[in-house]
């Protein structure tokens, strides 16, 4: 990396390729207010909202995410990066949904499982989710199967998705798509899992559709899984 | 003439060294066929680390001992770490899916957290590395606001004393005030550690 830390770098003197490269590093080092400053520079710049948000900051995040698995970087920040990205999103977000052409990709619904309320890995993929295109409802912490069909029947989402970190409540998952299956729900609902104790091994155990390692590779799945991907 | 007790390796997570050898003590002379070998308390972050640093010690050493005690609960490893146990000839695991259940007993720990499911627990470990583990490790010290984003859904710290020690106690208290939680001590001893290491040491197999 660059010595020259103090240089200060002016981000509107920058051109639309280094402006990008520029907010991809701001997300990376957790700088909100360059990233929100990016993301008005673009936008003033004629940019389309969704392709500040795809090139600049879901890029950015995508980039977080392989260094946080690979242990480059730990989850204080993640967490910074994250709140990097949510400025710039509150940004785009009015224009977003103002926009004619902003075609949603459907509703995805999210939630931690019962018993469990670890939350950061259900926010985070919720986040990248939103970046994607899909209407995200979050249903939060510590959540029964009533809570999940309830959501089903108001908001008919596209995809359900669960989250569990710990080893005690990931089978509570298969209790819901057990129930899903019951009521015939299983058959029309892509059920999407996650969670750093879970593996494939263990949704395709309890009958999941999809397992999504991390928030970047769930976003790109549920796009194929709603056939807007590739 | 009294018959050997089998060489037992006691291979366990940083954070349990002291508890174990303060055991392994009381035992005396059953105490003494006991080795024990730590993993870094750190791998608690990083389950994925576990079992990979468990197989290069096995590989190392594991032939000299007659048996293994992996002093580990599930901890985050997500059942992986019981199907490696099922492979592997002469293991055996703590009981539980962490140390907060062994130590406090399987179902006081069920029952406290149906009693408040936002209860963030501190064992002796915990209180003494509080700051370097919670307030540095998960940067709250650099990044004040995360401390909101980890504790939100709190309500309470629960002590699961190992020992009674009122300077413990008093930093317990500390740290629930730091985190803005309401603060309740329960002492546990070394609970289901203390069990599954007495019966370890003087049984003479590894299915105890
Ligand atoms: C941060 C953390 C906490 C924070 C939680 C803050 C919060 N608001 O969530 C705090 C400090 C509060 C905490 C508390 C506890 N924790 Co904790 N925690 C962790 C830790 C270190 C990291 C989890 C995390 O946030 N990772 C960062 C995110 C980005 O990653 P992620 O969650 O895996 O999510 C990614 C993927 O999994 C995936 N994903 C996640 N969800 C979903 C959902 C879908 C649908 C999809 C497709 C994908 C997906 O995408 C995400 C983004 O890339 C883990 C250890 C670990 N490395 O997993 C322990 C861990 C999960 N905790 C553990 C424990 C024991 C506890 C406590 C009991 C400890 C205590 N002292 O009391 C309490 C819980 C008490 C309670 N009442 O439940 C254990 C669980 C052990 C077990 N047997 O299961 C772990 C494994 C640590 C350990 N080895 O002991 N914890």
């Amino acid at each position: 990396m660059s010595d020259d830390q103090d240089e200060e770098i002016i981000l509107k003197d920058l051109d639309d390729d280094e402006l990008v490269e520029q907010m991809q590093d701001d997300l990376y080092d957790g700088m909100t207010a360059e990233v929100s400053e990016g993301t008005q520079i673009l936008l003033d710049r004629g940019w389309d909202a969704n392709a500040v948000l795809t090139d600049a900051l879901v890029e950015g995040m995508r980039i977080v995410g392989i260094d946080f698995r690979d242990g480059i970087l730990f989850v204080p920040e993640v967490l910074q990066c994250a709140n990097a990205m949510k400025g710039g999103m509150s940004l785009l977000r009015p224009i977003l949904a103002e926009s004619e052409n902003s075609s949603s990709l459907g509703t995805y619904v999210i939630g931690t499982v019962k018993g469990d309320i670890h939350d950061i890995g259900k926010n985070l993929v919720g986040m990248m989710l939103e970046g994607a295109g899909f209407e995200v409802i979050d249903l939060g912490i510590n959540n029964p199967v009533e809570n999940y069909l309830e959501a089903i029947d108001k908001h008919k989402p596209a995809i359900l998705g669960m989250s569990a970190l710990l080893t005690t409540t990931m089978p509570y998952m298969g209790v819901v798509i057990e129930e899903f299956d019951k009521r015939g729900i299983l058959k029309e609902l892509p059920v999407m899992v996650g969670g750093a104790p879970l593996n494939q091994e263990f949704a395709d155990a309890i009958n999941a559709h999809t397992y999504g390692r991390d928030a970047a590779m769930t976003a790109e799945l549920a796009k194929v899984i709603v056939g807007k991907n590739r | 003439m009294v018959k050997a007790l089998p060489r037992t390796l006691i291979i366990a997570c940083g954070a349990l060294a002291k508890e174990i050898l303060h055991l392994k003590k009381m035992l005396g002379s059953a105490g003494g066929s006991i080795d024990l070998q730590c993993l870094p308390a750190n791998y608690h972050n990083r389950p994925d680390k576990i079992i990979p640093g468990l197989e290069k010690i096995i590989a190392s050493k594991g032939s000299s001992y007659e048996r293994i005690l992996i002093g580990y609960g599930d901890c985050g490893t997500g059942g992986q770490l019981d199907t490696f146990i099922k492979n592997n000839k002469n293991l055996l695991r703590l009981p539980g899916a962490h140390c907060y259940a062994f130590y406090a007993g399987l179902n006081e720990f069920d029952a406290l957290m149906e009693e408040e499911l936002g209860s963030f627990f501190l064992t002796d470990y915990l209180v003494q590395f509080f700051d370097t583990l919670i307030i540095k490790g998960f940067g709250i010290d650099r990044y004040p606001d995360l401390k909101d984003m980890y504790f939100a859904n709190y309500k309470r710290v629960v002590y699961l004393a190992q020992s009674e020690n009122e300077d413990l106690q008093a930093r317990a208290q500390a740290a629930a005030d730091t985190l803005g939680l309401d603060y309740e001590y329960r002492f546990t001893g070394y609970g289901e550690l203390a069990f599954t290491i007495e019966t370890f040491s003087i049984s003479e197999n590894a299915n105890v």
